[in-house]
């Protein structure tokens, strides 16, 4: 019941915070919060990560209850943790508790509906993230885009009404596309309810039948293409990437935070989940190397975006594009350390880009603008948060002993070494060349922003930031740290979660 | 369950119920007219169809109508007078008559509460309690009719009260127009739907529908052929009136625009629902497809295949060109009639007890969240804020209850998860493909995602945009805010407790198809 206990607690909270005054709203969510997060992390201390998502064996903390029965079909509350998902509550947990605190200064109306949405959010990715039920999963990955259209919407930049609706079009229809394909490969297989376990047992052995006349093989192929470009959306890679930099630069700080930190996360979590753990290598094969060159030109494309931003948030938004482009190219070479290291990345980018939003937001409030050009020598007026932001451009760029490094090494190292995808080393080395690209437009950004003498001229006072804004920066660069020296803190777990896949996708010849 | 056994008239007892409320609220009326006050008429109103709704749950969970039972727990037929003119009973209680009762109940008693404060200042509040309350009698009994003249007689009572509620605003000139159009329409739909009958009974030379179908499977009907169909035909059209879909549906707009806003809800919810247990009743009961389409040469599902696609399209795209979020919402009701024709039209097929399970969860799910709609439009015409999208603008900074519940509504309507919408829609589309409708399952779909846009709209509208003029602080009437809260609590909750539901639909449509 622990799981549900995460997820009721955040619900109740986002009601309760709801319904409470503006005044105490904050302090209130954020004392709600700490629940959950605590609750994550003694659940990480507890975790025993010997049973698996997809396969045989009882997962961690694994719960089911029979829902509904229709005809054929049964759907039940089914939720667990593995090594791949556990991470990542933490890191909603965490995140969120975090993004809480860091808007106390920037969210100045509305409080209470803006932290019941923001715990209403956390609930719901929690769920997408344990949920093994593909009906249980689909309403948590559906009603997370309430509140994030709610939160742009109304809490957002000038241009906030126009980002959020492509935000909630674009993933919206996305979604459908990828729902319709889910059902249709169901109803062409012969399982009787849709336990991601089952439906992936099925898949791995035989396949569907087919479907409305469609034979089993072109079913399945047509099915991993329609899901992967519903996930391709969210996670978002190019093309498919144009919502993010509106959405992340007209949302809110917390909001940008939790977007980037977790949301990014739910597509790539999916398509690991989905499409590339549940469908044999059969039917992957002919896709592998559009794929892979999809991820490399992620990669090199949004770092070129970046490098051609003057927007301090644009920049960073531009950057998860070429962050999960890595992401992709890991889950693609189809090895432990590609598939581990797309895991690792996920927990890293979370952190990393997280703090980049909350460090860009600290400054904004201070300074009442964003665009590089604008600014000079902000580290004389705001040492600390100045110091976090140029501390968060080394974790991005892949700096030894940040998580970023970590994370990336793994990614590099599985794909070069993929039987999978064909000229791996080529694409591979492609691909590292993203890493000077992201070092080129951090240091130019950071050299025009950051250095050199002070000349903004506002009718604000620039000076430094509050503890509360500072504190959970400090947080998120000791987790950053801590994961760049000991990686095995979480890889370990991940890796004992994704080889048992890996080995079962690719019929034991990993 | 059961402790003692009732007679066998007892099973109309949420009819019945609502039939006594109705006269008492007469009654008390006539007895001393002025100290009335709106509390005990719009209490009793309330307590009625609260009782109501409690004897259908009852026996629905007793197990009343389930087929099979014994000791007045099975199906209950009423006035089988074991001649062979009245056949199996002029009037039936199974799963499928209590099911539209519970929605019928549950719309009415959220009807009354939230009437308490819109009627506040109104002339003739026992007139139109007992009005709502006739009129609910009517559905229910529509959804026990077995017999053409019993559902003739059901539908007019339910109809005769509706004009006259439309229509109570005696002094708002839409109010009046929209109860005219909404007779003038009814009375010759009405008119076309008895002429259907006596086609109907003009070939089989019976009311009956299980007499009905029963002459069919004889074949005497046989020459007669093209006269049942045209009467076929017509009785279509009887119900397209009622549900408000293509082609009957030009009365629906006006009248529930000009109607008092809880009387649209009503309208809208409630009486959809009792002609959609008529139509399916009507259709699986006397018109069994395997013998009727010999009869007739034709698939009758052809023109239900056809109403819902068309309706549903019509309706959605009507509804994305509204300015005015009563219309919207009206039209947007056109286009669910859609969607829960599709129950008709899938009947042909195997699964046909799961297509017409998923369009009454639909209407049930229908019940709470479009209810639940225009009660927040009785709230803003309560709060005189206009009636446009643009006069909706920065609700939530005001009443950010009520707009919740407002987005639980729009986002459930348009399917969306976490809501109850969700599942029915869902349903509605495994069913059409289960039943190999693939071109109406991907109208459903096409439909769906445009009707997110205008429902989004008005979420947009009160959440995101700011006001057009300051507002002075709006009010919070109880029975209102209550009413809308506990519709937007069904509608979340119907989510995780659709389990029951879907049980009780598809026995009930098991049952009769």
């Amino acid at each position: 019941m622990m799981i549900e206990a995460l997820i009721g607690v955040a619900l109740l909270g986002a009601l309760v915070t709801f319904l409470a005054p503006n005044r105490i709203a904050g302090k209130l969510a954020f004392a709600i919060s700490l629940v959950p997060a605590a609750l994550s992390l003694w659940m990480f201390t507890a975790f025993d990560g010997s049973g698996n998502a997809l396969l045989d064996g009882e997962l961690a903390f694994e719960s089911q209850l029979e829902w509904i029965q229709l005809a054929d079909y049964s759907i039940s509350w089914f939720v667990g943790l593995d090594g791949i998902s556990l991470p990542l509550v933490v890191l909603t947990t965490v995140l969120t508790s975090l993004a809480i605190m860091s808007s106390w200064t920037p969210i100045d109306e509305r409080e209470s509906q803006f932290y019941g949405l923001v715990l209403f959010i956390e609930a719901n990715l929690i769920g997408v993230f344990t949920a093994l039920d593909f009906f249980v999963w689909f309403i948590f990955w559906e009603a997370v885009l309430i509140p994030m259209y709610l939160l742009i919407g109304i809490w957002g930049g000038p241009r906030r009404k126009y980002a959020a609706i492509k935000f909630f079009v674009y993933t919206n229809v996305a979604s459908l596309v990828m729902f319709g394909a889910f059902i249709a490969l169901v109803f062409g297989l012969d399982v009787s309810s849709f336990a991601l376990p089952e439906i992936t047992d099925a898949m791995l052995n035989g396949g569907p039948d087919g479907f409305l006349g469609v034979d089993g093989t072109t079913l399945a192929s047509v099915v991993f293409v329609a899901m992967f470009l519903g996930f391709a959306v969210k996670v978002p890679i190019v093309p498919f990437h144009t919502w993010l930099p509106d959405a992340h630069v007209e949302a809110p700080t917390p909001a940008s935070v939790l977007l980037a930190g977790v949301l990014l996360k739910m597509g790539t979590y999916a398509l690991l989940r989905f499409n590339f753990t549940m469908f044999p290598t059969e039917i992957i094969e002919p896709f592998v190397i559009p794929i892979a060159t999809i991820a490399v030109i992620s990669v090199i494309y949004g770092a070129m975006l970046a490098l051609a931003q003057t927007d301090l948030k644009r920049i960073v938004a531009y950057s998860s594009v070429s962050s999960m482009g890595y992401v992709i190219l890991g889950l693609i070479a189809f090895t432990q350390f590609g598939v581990g290291g797309a895991t690792f990345q996920m927990v890293s980018h979370g952190l990393i880009s997280g703090l980049m939003f909350m460090a860009v937001g600290v400054i904004y409030n201070a300074t009442h603008t964003r665009m590089v050009t604008d600014m000079s020598g902000m580290a004389d007026r705001m040492p600390v948060a100045v110091g976090i932001l140029i501390a968060g451009a080394f974790g991005y760029m892949g700096l030894p002993l940040m998580s970023g490094f970590a994370a990336e090494y793994f990614i590099f190292f599985g794909a070069f070494g993929s039987d999978l995808l064909t000229y791996a080393p080529i694409f591979t080395a492609l691909a590292m060349f993203g890493i000077v690209i992201v070092a080129g437009y951090l240091l130019f950004a950071l050299q025009r922003a950051v250095f050199g003498p002070y000349h903004l001229e506002t009718d604000y006072e620039v000076s430094r930031a509050p503890l509360h804004d500072v504190a959970p920066m400090f947080v998120l660069l000791g987790l950053i740290i801590a994961l760049g020296v000991a990686p095995d803190l979480i890889f370990e777990m991940i890796t004992d979660a994704v080889d048992p896949l890996l080995e079962s996708a690719t019929g034991g010849e990993l | 369950m059961a402790v003692f056994d009732l007679p066998a008239w007892a099973g109309l007892a949420p009819a019945l119920i609502l039939a006594g409320t109705a006269i008492f609220l007469f009654l008390l009326d006539s007895l001393s007219r002025r100290s009335m006050s709106r509390e005990i008429l719009a209490g009793t109103a309330t307590a009625g169809a609260l009782a109501s709704l409690g004897v259908a749950v009852w026996f629905t969970v007793a197990g009343v109508g389930a087929p099979g039972m014994e000791n007045g727990h099975g199906v209950i037929t009423l006035f089988d007078g074991g001649n062979a003119f009245v056949g199996d009973g002029l009037f039936v209680v199974d799963q499928l008559a209590l099911f539209f009762m519970i929605i019928v109940a549950v719309v009415t008693a959220l009807v009354a509460v939230a009437s308490y404060d819109y009627m506040d200042g109104h002339a003739h509040q026992a007139e139109y309690y007992s009005l709502l309350v006739l009129a609910a009698t009517g559905m229910s009994l529509m959804a026990a009719a077995n017999s053409l003249v019993t559902i003739f007689i059901a539908l007019e009572l339910a109809s005769l009260p509706s004009y006259a509620l439309v229509s109570i605003l005696k002094d708002n000139r839409g109010s009046v127009e929209g109860g005219l159009k909404y007779f003038l329409i009814g009375a010759v739909s009405s008119a076309i739907f008895l002429y259907g009958i006596s086609l109907v009974y003009g070939a089989t030379g019976v009311m009956q529908l299980d007499l009905i179908a029963d002459e069919l499977a004889g074949g005497d009907v046989d020459p007669y052929g093209g006269l049942l169909g045209l009467g076929i035909l017509m009785l279509i059209g009887g119900f397209a009136f009622k549900t408000a879909s293509v082609p009957f549906h030009f009365w629906a707009p006006e009248a529930y625009e000009g109607a008092p806003a809880p009387i649209s809800a009503f309208l809208s919810s409630a009486s959809k629902a009792a002609g959609f247990v008529i139509a399916f009743r009507v259709f699986t009961t006397a018109f069994p497809l395997e013998i009727t389409g010999d009869v007739i040469g034709v698939d009758w599902t052809l023109a239900f295949i056809v109403l819902a696609i068309v309706t549903m399209t019509v309706g959605n795209f009507a509804a994305a060109t509204q300015q005015n979020v009563k219309r919207m919402l009206a039209y947007s009701s056109i286009g669910h009639a859609g969607y829960a024709l599709i129950g008709l039209a899938g009947l042909t097929a195997d699964g046909g007890e799961l297509v017409m399970g998923a369009a009454m969860m639909h209407l049930l799910v229908y019940g709470f969240m479009n209810t639940g709609a225009f009660l927040f439009v009785a709230l803003a015409e309560y709060w005189g804020v206009g009636r446009t999208f643009e006069d909706y603008n920065g609700l939530a900074r005001q009443a950010p209850l009520a707009c919740v519940a407002l987005a639980v509504f729009m986002f459930s309507l348009a399917g969306i998860p976490p809501f109850g919408g969700f599942w029915s829609k869902y349903f509605l589309f495994t069913g059409a493909l289960e039943a190999g409708l693939l071109v109406v399952a991907a109208a459903l779909v096409v439909n769906s995602a445009l009707s997110l846009y205008y429902y989004s709209r008005l979420v947009k509208a009160v959440w995101i945009e700011d006001p057009v003029v300051d507002r002075d602080s709006l009010g919070q009437p109880t029975g209102l805010y209550a009413a809308i809260i506990f519709a937007a609590v069904m509608t979340v909750l119907l989510l995780p407790g659709f389990g029951p539901v879907v049980d009780v639909a598809i026995d009930a449509a098991a049952a009769i198809i």
